[in-house]
């Protein structure tokens, strides 16, 4: 027999029963033209907090539907806690999603909404009920349960989505951009909110955003996705350290790359000058970029006498409180700098600033065609 | 300081804001009150006359048209026109939940359609309707008469007795009636399955409903207006249908809509076919009511528009 949730999370020490994902060469297209995934093989582990980051159209939601069955794959297997569901449909697997649009049905009430999935498992009323109340008293609901859908705020129906997915205590929960929805307020509380759920349930989750600050926020891991392709899969910090290519870095926040010219030992000559590289520089290809994270760029009396010393002409600048952002303009090349917001000046438009990056700060990542 | 200029300007938007609303209105209310207030109470009054010796309708008021229209006639009571009423009822009811049945699953299936096709298959649907009902049930009393192929296949099926028709029948009646309201229950069924929330159905899917039982909680409830709208096109019609119990009932399958009619052109009793008008007024009436009520349970407490 299931336990319910608060038994769960008073005993925390046991372990839940959280199951492993693995999909191997799973391809899936719509028509000869729009391919949705190329041959992805990846491993989700039982527990673990899992992102699937890319821009619309990156074949995410496609893989999303696989899992939870909505999709079938054209080819490839998949596996969840190591049994092959590629041919189980949805109402079979112990999986739940939550819908963008939160789908709730508009003709049930709150308490009918989360008990639904508990009553189509043959869950008796009383049992059903009773992890229902639990439920919403878990995620802060009870009041709203003999509401209907209709009279109920965003992020009240966002939560109801949540509790009514939870509450079958799947193996593993899919949350389609579940919080793209909702203003940034409410946004960042519920990312708070869910990863603090997941962590205390230890379920699977695996979650779909194209934000990649929200991605950053939540995940254990990320995997970043582009034209049906797993482009790096990697821990937060080290997609947005470390990034795999170009598009992974443009996709992260990083604006500055820069076509290599000539390569020498330790220097690369590149649109906006001579570059000098750390002496550990990895191994390079053909092809290759050089990255400049926008807040590594050292700007004004600070660049004086710094290594990789350039003149820069401000094109635009814009105060963001923590940090001023700036356009600047090297040798015909747009380059964009945060600085941290320490009181300091914030240049103007056509100001001619010194910067400065230090080679420590560098690195080389495989172009978009590599 | 004084409040009154104040009040005065509120007043003055009021006054504005009342002879918008009048100046909108008012050509809408003057139709409907000349083509159906004024018939309708024409109508009720006249039921409430005398048929007079020439039949022409006359005074006193009195209750005769109603006593009629109840069986009280020079030989006592006699339950015709309580046949009639229910036979209209019955034929109305059986024939809608038919068009209902084949109306369904044909507009789900126009939605499948390619967008390219869908247009051509409405079109498809509608298109017979453009068609004299007159023609259209002749066509039926070919189609049915005893000795066509169909005849012949009911008869050796051993529904019907030798050398009897499928026409002239109720069977002729109901079918008459599905082949003649068929596309007033595709249209509003067909709008309601295309705009209907396929997420919901997945949703649905996704906590462990079977597909039976994700049809009754996502689809079912998502075409319900539809539906409803769709019964009230089909049914109140079909209820004082005139021209199908006429030819293809063959003056034996008679509903209300044939009663009113020949008081009003052969038997020339105006204050009794008012009267039977009236009664068919109140029945469609307490129909939609009813159906209102159905509407409202089934969906929840929302309302279903109709």
């Amino acid at each position: 027999m299931k336990r319910g949730i608060t038994e769960t999370l008073a005993n925390e020490s046991t372990a839940r029963k959280a199951s492993s994902i693995t999909l191997e060469g799973v391809e899936k297209s719509f028509s000869r033209e729009a391919i949705a995934l190329d041959g992805v093989d990846l491993t989700i582990k039982a527990g673990e907090f899992f992102t699937l980051l890319g821009p619309s159209g990156c074949g995410k939601t496609t893989l999303l539907r696989i899992l939870a069955g909505l999709d079938t794959p054209n080819a490839g297997v998949v596996s969840i806690g190591g049994v092959d569901v590629t041919a189980v449909p949805p109402h079979k697997r112990s999986v739940n999603t939550v819908f963008q649009s939160y789908a709730l049905f508009p003709h049930l009430s709150v308490e009918d909404n989360i008990g639904f999935g508990l009553k189509m498992q043959g869950v008796d009323k009383a049992e059903r009920t009773r992890r229902v109340r639990e439920m919403a008293e878990f995620i802060k609901l009870s009041p709203l349960l003999s509401r209907r859908i209709h009279q109920l705020s965003g992020g009240q129906r966002q939560r109801i989505a949540l509790a009514r997915a939870l509450v079958c205590e799947p193996d593993v929960l899919l949350l389609d951009e579940p919080l793209s929805a909702l203003d940034a307020g409410l946004r960042g509380q519920l990312q708070v909110e869910l990863q603090r759920i997941q962590r205390r349930l230890g379920m699977t989750f695996v979650f779909v955003t194209h934000d990649q600050q929200e991605a950053m926020v939540m995940s254990d891991r990320i995997a970043v996705l582009n034209d049906g392709k797993i482009q790096q899969l990697d821990t937060p910090r080290a997609v947005f350290e470390r990034p795999a290519n170009a598009f992974v870095a443009r996709f992260m926040g990083h604006s500055n790359l820069l076509e290599i010219k000539r390569r020498g030992a330790d220097r690369l000559d590149t649109a906006i000058g001579p570059l000098t590289l750390p002496a550990d520089a990895e191994h390079m290809n053909d092809g290759d970029l050089v990255l400049i994270r926008p807040e590594t760029i050292e700007l004004g009396d600070d660049a004086l006498g710094q290594p990789n010393r350039f003149d820069a002409t401000v094109v635009e600048s814009f105060y963001r409180g923590s940090h001023f952002e700036y356009r600047l303009q090297v040798e015909d090349v747009a380059l964009t700098a945060f600085s941290s917001n320490q009181g300091q000046k914030l240049f103007a438009a056509d100001d001619r600033v010194p910067i400065s990056i230090s080679p420590s700060d560098l690195m080389t990542v495989r172009g978009e065609g590599g | 300081m004084s409040k009154r200029p104040f009040e005065r300007s509120v007043r003055q938007l009021r006054f504005r804001e009342t002879r918008h609303l009048l100046l909108t209105t008012l050509p809408g209310a003057f139709w409907i009150v000349l083509f159906l207030v004024l018939p309708s109470l024409y109508l009720v009054s006249m039921a409430f006359l005398t048929n007079g010796t020439y039949g022409q309708p006359s005074l006193p008021l009195t209750f005769d048209a109603f006593r009629q229209l109840a069986g009280f006639g020079f030989l006592g009571w006699s339950p015709g026109n309580l046949y009639t009423l229910l036979r209209s009822l019955w034929q109305t009811v059986v024939a809608t939940a038919l068009v209902v049945v084949i109306a369904y699953p044909i507009a789900y299936y126009i939605t499948l359609c390619r967008q390219s096709l869908r247009p051509i298959m409405l079109l498809l649907v509608v298109v017979p309707s453009w068609t004299n009902q007159v023609i259209r049930a002749f066509g039926w009393m070919n189609l049915l008469a005893p000795d066509t192929p169909l005849s012949n296949l009911a008869q050796s099926l051993g529904l019907i007795a030798p050398h009897m028709g499928l026409f002239p029948s109720s069977f002729a009646v109901t079918l008459g009636l599905i082949y003649n309201f068929l596309p007033f229950m595709v249209l509003p069924l067909y709008a309601a399955f295309e705009k209907l929330d396929t997420t919901l159905v997945e949703a649905a899917r996704d906590l462990y409903a079977s597909p039976l039982k994700a049809f009754w909680v996502a689809v079912f409830p998502q075409t319900l207006p539809g539906l409803l709208a769709g019964i009230v096109l089909v049914a109140v019609p079909a209820f004082g249908m005139y021209v199908v119990p006429e030819l293809l009932g063959g003056g034996r399958s008679l509903m209300i809509g044939n009663l009113v009619a020949s008081q009003f052109a052969g038997g020339s009793n105006w204050p009794y076919g008012a009267a039977a008008s009236l009664l068919m007024l109140v029945a469609t009436l307490l129909g939609i009511f009813l159906l209102r009520r159905l509407g409202r349970r089934a969906g929840g407490g929302e309302e279903v528009v109709i």
